[in-house]
């Protein structure tokens, strides 16, 4: 599936497209099929979110999971702070990224 | 040809059509030359007397080699119009201003307000340019 | 230490309002992303993995008390109770909200601290000695020519945008503690036949990529022209560096281009040119900021002994403190390299610990070092060991400089959108593995750099070992380099063979030291043993 993401312009935080608006959690993300582009160009426009793009994404029972690991280090947070991860209490979260 | 937006100058404004260096150098009547990135702004010194008018273009503002032109033919004793054409941003209008440019041709017209406060915000700057005739910071410090 | 007039703090407080104005504009729309990012990252803030992240500039890596603070301060307030130190002597704190930025930049003005120029094709923050005013091998501090510098270069209309950035460090000594032929600029101030203190200047070095050694481009350079010489050196290149190719955009690939004769010569040139031009301050300003670095006022007629008793403490003098100049008195090194941890990231109560430490022990003054670590300048021997135990209760007091467990990393692929691999986990596991007093002791000096992609941010080039993470086909892949050196014996890593993964290049970083222990003759370190018997039993023991 291909899945869009971004930044909040003013939080700057991770942010992936759900179809109608913009999630903290990768697994809200929506298969965009070929709308990616015109839905970055109208999110980006209206100030939503900044420096948005395209990826790859596989989804299971589990989830949506990004294919690179630089989209799953980013859906997560730093694997070295798990702490600071959107699932600062699981321990097993950092596999996920890995 | 974009419009000046901005002139700091009192003299009759020029609009004779801008002619490109190498036009320039073998060209001996022209009076008014457009500088690209790459060119060599020192070969225009052993003209610089009939000239009136020298735009020089930034094709894109992050392209900054314009500004040592400009320091350039100032510093030589240039004293004609020198114009800053193309894609200039409000942040950047006083950095212009330092390095000798007193005419600005944006090619999309700037916020007028936003151009003013950038114009006047810095009261005060770390180095000589030796072309803007401001004072810089040292020299207000040891009352040269 | 340099304190601010009134001109100087006009000037940081200008820009946090221009940045104020800048983000409003953003914010209201007035200016595109495209628009935007050049500016904000001329004030230090980056849009990273996760967040913003912003760069807060330290000048020559000194800070006071009060200012360290505010560092703290600034990570509770404004981000997630932490900061890192880079390589570049700043500080950069990874979960900056963009509406916030102009208000922390305000918080820092009112301390003289400020992000300018932090990043952007600029000249950047000016680097220098961390020993600077406390070792005795020094000519002169060299730390008032970088204050020099540093006003020359902050808004400097001509140099805004460059083709790439601009990295100028100034040493004075002729142990490089800064990387120094590893800058675009680097400054060595040196003395002549009359005592006349001058700059050696050298030119086009830098990491990244391609990496390069500076070359020496001028002799002596008198100290009343300084200016003038480094601003002809920068407007050649910024006429002639190329703008076509980011990567080639460096002026280390304008000098190798053009070679380092046909580059002298335009700045010989531009040089004279400039001579004629009023834009070199006076002397007298340079005095101005030097009696601002005067001494502060050492006791005298104190003891050189140390109790060292306690062997741990023993085993941290031993490591981390360095001679000073004054007698009775060390320079103190506090490693942010704890045995596991993240390398350069300090917490917001350990920030301000060190301050507090300053404060008692050191005159008021910390130094930020490009290994990632912390100083303290001037501590009195008498007062080594109770600063020793403050420092052991905040996990500040490792005793590891420059041995194997002192390892500079950047952010790598947890943090930086750059990066191809993550570079913290291999920190952690080797510092893990080679950590222990013993093994440490038996080792040596050893300098172990990780970059998490090629930019180099982690100095892989300059590591005795380096290591450098690539993306190979999605997966993290890491090469390992021996052999390089940032120190007045400057030079380049050089590969090893293919990579691996991220146990495997612990297991191949092993396998290079125990080549080393078993070759070792005398008190060789490691690179000494690479440097005689080069590459090949290191390869055989690798990949044989």
């Amino acid at each position: 599936m291909k899945i869009v993401t971004g930044n909040d312009l003013k939080s700057g935080a991770v942010i992936w497209w759900t179809g109608v608006g913009w999630s903290l959690d990768v697994n809200n993300a929506a298969d965009t099929g070929e709308q990616g582009a015109k839905i970055i160009a109208r999110e980006e426009g209206v100030q939503n979110v900044v420096g948005a793009y395209v990826i790859d994404a596989e989804k299971d029972e589990n989830g949506v999971r990004p294919l690179h690991i630089k989209e799953r280090i980013r859906a997560l947070g730093p694997t070295v702070r798990p702490d600071l991860t959107l699932k600062p209490s699981d321990p097993q979260a950092v596999n996920w990224v890995i | 040809m974009v419009d000046v937006q901005f002139r700091f100058r009192d003299d009759e404004a020029v609009n004779d059509p801008a002619i490109t260096v190498s036009g320039f150098t073998e060209q001996s009547n022209a009076t008014a030359v457009r500088i690209e990135p790459g060119d060599d702004a020192r070969e225009l010194l052993p003209a610089l007397d009939r000239l009136a008018l020298v735009e020089v273009a930034f094709p894109s503002w992050t392209d900054g080699r314009g500004y040592s032109s400009a320091r350039i033919l100032r510093e030589a004793g240039y004293t004609g119009e020198l114009r800053a054409t193309g894609d200039l941003v409000i942040d950047m209008l006083h950095h212009l201003r330092r390095c000798g440019f007193d005419a600005f041709a944006p090619e999309k017209p700037l916020n007028p307000k936003d151009a003013e406060v950038a114009f006047t915000r810095w009261e005060n700057v770390y180095q000589a340019t030796a072309v803007d005739g401001r004072q810089p910071i040292w020299a207000k410090r040891h009352g040269a | 230490m340099y304190k601010y007039d009134e001109y100087d703090q006009q000037m940081v407080d200008t820009r946090v309002e221009e940045f104020r104005d800048q983000v409003r504009r953003r914010l209201a729309g007035d200016l595109t992303e495209d628009q935007f990012k050049p500016l904000r990252l001329q004030n230090g803030l980056y849009l990273q993995l996760h967040a913003y992240m912003l760069r807060v500039a330290v000048p020559y890596g000194t800070l006071n008390s009060e200012q360290m603070t505010v560092l703290g301060d600034i990570a509770d307030k404004y981000d997630r109770g932490y900061g890192h130190f880079t390589t570049r002597t700043n500080i950069q704190y990874n979960w900056i909200k963009l509406e916030d930025t102009p208000d922390a930049l305000a918080d820092l003005a009112k301390v003289e601290m400020h992000a300018i120029q932090t990043s952007g094709n600029c000249i950047r923050n000016i680097s220098s000695d961390q020993y600077a005013g406390a070792s005795a091998d020094e000519v002169v501090d060299p730390r008032p020519y970088a204050e020099l510098l540093r006003q020359w270069s902050s808004f400097h209309p001509e140099f805004l945008v460059l083709p790439r950035k601009f990295k100028i460090a100034v040493i004075a000594s002729e142990t490089d503690r800064a990387a120094m032929r590893l800058h675009d600029i680097g400054i060595q101030l040196v003395k002549d036949a009359q005592g006349q203190v001058g700059a050696v200047f050298y030119v086009g070095g830098g990491m990244g990529r391609t990496p390069f050694i500076a070359k020496k481009i001028r002799e002596f350079v008198p100290i009343d022209q300084m200016i003038t010489y480094a601003e002809a050196c920068v407007r050649v290149y910024n006429r002639y560096g190329r703008r076509d190719n980011k990567y080639k955009a460096r002026i280390k690939i304008l000098v190798h281009e053009l070679g380092l004769e046909a580059y002298s010569k335009e700045v010989d040139e531009e040089f004279a040119h400039l001579l004629t031009q009023p834009i070199e301050p006076p002397l007298a300003e340079l005095e101005r900021i030097q009696a601002m670095f005067a001494d502060p006022a050492f006791e005298t007629g104190l003891s050189d002994e140390i109790e060292l008793s306690d062997p741990d403490f023993r085993l941290w003098v031993e490591r981390n403190s360095f001679a000073h100049k004054a007698p009775g008195y060390a320079i103190a090194n506090v490693s942010l390299k704890p045995i596991g941890g993240i390398p350069g990231d300090a917490t917001s109560d350990q920030i301000r610990l060190m301050a507090r430490l300053a404060k008692d022990y050191s005159f008021d003054e910390l130094r930020v070092t490009h290994a990632q670590n912390i100083v303290f300048p001037h501590v009195k021997k008498s007062d080594l060991f109770a600063l020793w135990q403050e420092l052991v209760k905040a996990d500040l007091a490792t005793p590891n400089l420059d041995t194997v467990g002192d390892i500079i990393a950047c952010p790598g692929l947890d943090y930086c959108a750059l990066a191809n691999a993550r570079s913290i986990p291999v920190a952690q596991k080797i510092s893990e593995r080679f950590g222990s007093a013993r093994r440490q002791a038996e080792i040596g000096e050893l300098k172990l750099k990780i970059s998490g992609c090629i930019n180099a941010c982690g100095h892989h080039h300059a590591g005795h070992i380096g290591i450098l993470g690539v993306d190979k086909k999605g997966k993290e892949n890491y090469q390992l380099l021996l052999g390089g050196s940032e120190g007045a014996d400057t030079s380049l890593a050089k590969i090893t063979g293919p990579g691996f993964d991220e146990d495997g290049v612990v297991d191949a970083t092993e396998k290079a030291i125990e080549v080393y222990l078993a070759n070792k003759q005398g008190d060789e370190r490691f690179l000494d043993t690479y440097r005689r018997i080069g590459m090949a039993p290191f390869k055989e023991a690798i990949y044989g």
